[in-house]
């Protein structure tokens, strides 16, 4: 019963923090550029600005625009509910593996591509042949780096794995794991649309792919499909953090346990946002059409990760 | 004597859809004879599906042998088992829907094609599909197999006087006798020289066969079932013939058809062949990852909506075929509650794809009956004019993306996990093919994604882009009945899955390379694999996206702002949006077309007109593709070449002189004698 309910207050708990981890990415990129930037909680104000304001839709939008907002945070809020985020084992992982989080963010994908459509503008036309193409090849990367994870701990429930790491600390450090961390990371950067994949500051630039996909959304509607694609940020950064580096993640739930799952927490997403926000003033975007090769270059990552995991077992 | 209920289905069964023929052959043209041809075909599936149910639920197999029909062969010999009763069951289901959509469907044909031997043929195919299940002789198969195909074929050429429907239907006709010329030569090499054609002394024949002729058996039968499933490269009559079909029938050769190639390889591979060497498994994973992968590919490029459906039939076919491919390998090492579950998984997507391609092509068949075009980038904008269609549309394309919570997600998963319990295995086989094997899947599922996306979006969002998509009007209430029944389907049993699974695992049990009882699933509300592969409870799943939406919805309703304003789409400052600026199907594909560019090898001729004055006022831009892909250029391309050739050169023998036809027929007896004289010899 504790269980349960530690489940759905890490929900809770990933829900609130989100919107923080973006505007903590944003502020360390302002400072490593040499400017002030915003605080870390001015996603929240953004947020709470645009759920009060009045919505403008296209009249050559359906009843699937209307729609697509709420799918696509349903959808990855259901995804942050089943990554372990602080305690493990939680019933919760019942529900789903690491195969269905995977799937439930592609939903999430599915219905922003199809809103990107309805307005029938070019910018949402290309928006979402974008993203579909980076999303269609980012998938067996992911696949391939889930099915090295799980050879190694016999198992794809999250949980599991969190669990199985935390027992055998050398496997940590398997090639075939490091191998599957930096093919995940890569998949991080193309689905969260971060540099050098996308560029999430820009507006109206013909590079961009969910900010065209997106631009027709205002008022409530944005602020729902902002806030979720910062809660699929935290996902992959809390599966880079959870499942790869476990330590920390609570396997009794005493107040300290969780005290300390909280911090190591909490620091983990800190370092992920460092290394994001390094990565996005270091490196400049790329060309679209260069985007499949840094795809390719992470499939092949995952094989060796595949391949090694095979080796080792 | 009392009938029992086995008995009195499988009569009912076939009296059902023989009397749905004659009714349309006797009453022609009418509203009745059509819908007397779809009640025939209706009532002729239920009982199919009450004749499976009945063998799946009680175990025991249904036989009848009347000797006094085809006496040369052994007479008609008919049983149900397990394997076949599934895929009885899985023609019913495709049949009912396909027949009550084609009473709205076909009313478009009144006049301009003939009705009578559309109705009466679709009942006839849907009899030999659902017989060929049953057949317990070689004969007694191959007849039903070919008046399957011969059906098929008359109904693929209903609109016989488009020379691309002639086209497919000559394409179409020359594969699948190729592949039923395959299929006897390995039924000969089984058959037991002097004895009986039954398939039991097929089993008990092919023990006792050396391990050689069985792998010329088994690769026989998997290139003639292969082309009947459409497995690459045997795949290129497919999206000619199944689009070229009235939309219900395409949704039956796609939805149904395809799988009893499928029914076939599993007949040979776990019933009358035996456990075979690994290989067969690996060969069956590779051609179904490249069947996948193929054909994913080239229905992202698709701008014709139904031939978009039936290349993805080859990509379904492909992920059948992996899942196949992995049960027979883990057979084959004597890992039975793997390969009882991957093949369960490969069952279970057959099943799903049934459901869902059936209801694509339903959709795809209401825009055609609302637009008379099927080309998507002439379409757009339905989702107004046909909400019925385009919602019922949606939760297809959804399905057969593998999106949680409806049914193409769950066996895509479990045909996911059903390659993991590789971890365990020693033979050294293993480790690269399974690794193929998820890679293809997963670069199939995304590409599925981008291009059901594609097919959905394009088809049914933003502004129409023709008149006919202007004015298009949703269909007749048969055809919404139709495709509602299947949405509804997709969602069925993607949560229904606890239930299906156990089910699908029981009535494999006892075939080659199988435990006799099935492996225990722990079912609490959640699907858990043995030993802890991996869980997933499709019903919370589904559950929670409900709930979790209708309490964000509510939340959004009661803390937001409310206000909703319509304007126009942002144009940049531009007024005025025309539906020319729109993505169209051809250019949403662009960016995977460059990505893919290898593989597709596309013929690209831009023209450019430029003003007399100055090249920078340009006058007009001509752009064409095309896309020939490789192996139809490089392989069909040489051999239907070849074959027209000798056909030209044989034609110099038709001079239209009797005298010489006379000499042809003395020299040909003569031939004839002097070569049964050498063979005495």
């Amino acid at each position: 019963m504790a269980r349960g309910a530690l489940a759905l207050l890490q929900g809770l708990l990933v829900l609130a923090l989100a919107p923080g981890v973006v505007g903590l990415v944003r502020w360390l990129k302002a400072r490593l550029q040499n400017r002030r930037g915003a605080p870390a909680w001015q996603p929240y104000f953004e947020l709470r600005k645009l759920f009060g304001k009045e919505v403008v839709v296209s009249e050559n939008a359906s009843w699937l625009f209307r729609a697509a907002p709420y799918v696509v945070f349903v959808s990855t809020a259901a995804a942050a509910l089943l990554v372990p985020v602080l305690a493990v084992p939680l019933p919760i992982d019942a529900v789903g593996d690491l195969l269905v989080v995977v799937y439930l963010l592609l939903l999430g994908t599915v219905f922003l591509a199809l809103a990107g459509l309805d307005p029938g503008s070019a910018f949402g036309g290309m928006g979402s042949s974008r993203e579909m193409t980076v999303a269609a090849l980012a998938e067996p990367t992911v696949a391939l780096a889930i099915f090295a994870l799980a050879l190694s701990a016999g198992s794809t429930n999250l949980g599991q794995i969190v669990a199985r790491t935390m027992s055998d600390p050398a496997a940590a450090l398997s090639p075939g794991h490091l191998l599957a961390f930096a093919a995940l990371f890569v998949v991080m950067i193309a689905e969260t649309g971060r540099m050098p994949v996308d560029n999430p500051a820009t507006h109206l630039e013909l590079t961009m792919i969910h900010e065209a996909m997106v631009l027709e959304y205002s008022g409530r509607y944005l602020a729902l499909i902002e806030w979720a694609a910062a809660l699929k940020l935290l996902v992959f950064f809390a599966l880079l953090g959870n499942l790869f580096v476990p330590w920390g993640v609570a396997v009794v739930l005493t107040p300290a346990a969780l005290a300390l799952a909280l911090a190591s927490l909490v620091g983990k997403l800190a370092v992920l946002a460092v290394a994001v926000a390094l990565l996005e003033t270091r490196v400049a975007k790329l060309r679209l059409f260069r985007v499949p090769e840094l795809l390719s270059a992470s499939f092949v990552l995952a094989l060796l990760a595949v391949t090694s995991s095979f080796l080792s077992r | 004597m009392t009938l029992d209920t086995p008995l009195a289905a499988g009569l009912a069964m076939i009296a059902a859809y023989l009397a749905g023929a004659a009714g349309a052959v006797i009453l022609p043209g009418s509203r009745a004879g059509r819908v007397v041809a779809a009640a025939g075909a209706i009532a002729g599936a239920t009982a199919g599906v009450v004749l499976a149910a009945g063998v799946l639920a009680t175990g025991h197999a249904f036989a009848l042998h009347v000797p006094a029909l085809l006496p040369t062969g052994g007479g008609l010999a008919l049983r149900l088992d397990g394997l076949g009763a599934f895929f009885l069951a899985l023609v019913g289901v495709g049949a009912a829907p396909a027949a009550l959509f084609g009473v709205g469907y076909s009313a478009g044909y009144a006049g301009r094609y003939s009705l009578r031997w559309l109705g009466a043929m679709l009942n006839v195919f849907l009899l030999a599909m659902s017989l060929v299940t049953l057949a317990d002789n070689v004969l007694t198969f191959v007849l039903l197999w070919e008046a399957m195909s011969l059906a098929s074929y008359f109904l693929v050429m209903t609109e016989h006087e488009q020379p691309d429907t002639v086209a497919a239907g000559a394409w179409y006709l020359a594969m699948t006798h190729v592949g039923l010329a395959l299929i006897l030569v390995a039924f000969v090499l089984l058959m037991p020289p002097g004895a009986g054609s039954a398939f039991a002394d097929l089993r008990a024949r092919a023990i006792a066969l050396s391990p050689a002729i069985r792998n010329v058996v088994f690769v026989l039968a998997v290139v003639g079932f292969g082309s009947k499933a459409g497995l690459v490269p045997l795949h290129v009559w497919l999206p000619r013939a199944h689009p070229a079909a009235p939309s219900h029938v395409s949704a039956l050769m796609s939805g149904v058809m395809v799988k009893l190639g499928v029914y076939g390889m599993l007949r040979f591979a776990l019933d009358l062949l035996g456990v075979g060497p690994a290989w067969w498994g690996a060969l069956l994973i590779g051609l179904g990852a490249a069947s996948a992968l193929i054909g994913i590919l080239y229905a992202l490029m698709e701008d014709d909506l139904k031939r978009l459906l039936a290349y993805s039939t080859v990509e379904n076919v492909g992920l059948i075929t992996i899942g196949v491919g992995a049960g027979l390998l883990f057979a084959s090492l004597r890992e039975e509650t793997s390969a009882a579950l991957a093949l369960a998984a490969a069952l279970y997507h057959a099943l799903n794809h049934t459901v869902f391609k059936s209801l694509l092509f339903l959709g795809a068949g209401s825009v055609v009956h609302a637009t008379g075009r099927r080309d998507m980038n002439r379409l757009g904008g339905l989702i107004r004019r046909l909400p019925w269609t385009a919602a019922c549309f949606l939760v297809g394309s959804l399905a057969i993306a593998g999106l949680p919570p409806l049914n193409g997600f769950v066996s895509e998963w479990l045909l996911f996990q059903s390659l993991l319990p590789a971890i365990g295995s020693p033979a050294p086989l293993v480790a690269p093919v399974m690794t193929l094997a998820v890679g293809a899947l997963a670069l199939t599922a995304g590409l599925a994604a981008a291009g059901f996306v594609k097919a959905f979006g394009i088809t049914f969002l933003a502004v129409p882009r023709s008149p006919e998509a202007e004015h298009a009007h949703e269909a007749p209430a048969t055809m919404r009945a139709a495709m509602a029944f299947l949405a509804v389907g997709c969602g069925v049993l993607g949560v229904a899955a606890l239930t299906v699974l156990p089910r699908l695992a029981a009535l494999l049990a006892g075939y080659a390379g199988l435990a006799a009882a099935p492996p225990v699933l722990t079912l609490g509300p959640s699907l858990a694999l043995p030993d802890g592969f991996g869980s997933m409870s499709p019903p919370l799943l589904g559950l929670g996206l409900a709930l979790g939406a209708a309490g964000v919805w509510l939340a959004v309703r009661l803390g937001a702002a409310r206000g909703l304003r319509v304007g126009a789409t942002w144009g940049c400052g531009r007024i005025g949006q025309t539906p020319r600026m729109e993505y169209t199907s051809t250019s949403y594909a662009e960016p995977l077309r460059r990505v893919f560019a290898e593989v597709y090898r596309p013929t690209e001729d831009l023209t450019i007109d430029v003003h007399p004055e100055s090249r920078y006022f340009v006058q007009s831009i001509a752009y064409r593709s095309e896309i020939v892909p490789w192996f139809e250029r490089y392989v069909y391309g040489p051999l239907v070449a070849r074959v027209t050739g000798w056909a030209a050169r044989t034609r110099a023998l038709q001079s239209g002189s009797v005298h010489a036809y006379l000499a042809y027929l003395v020299i040909a007896l003569l031939v004839l004698l002097a070569i049964s004289l050498a063979w005495n010899d």
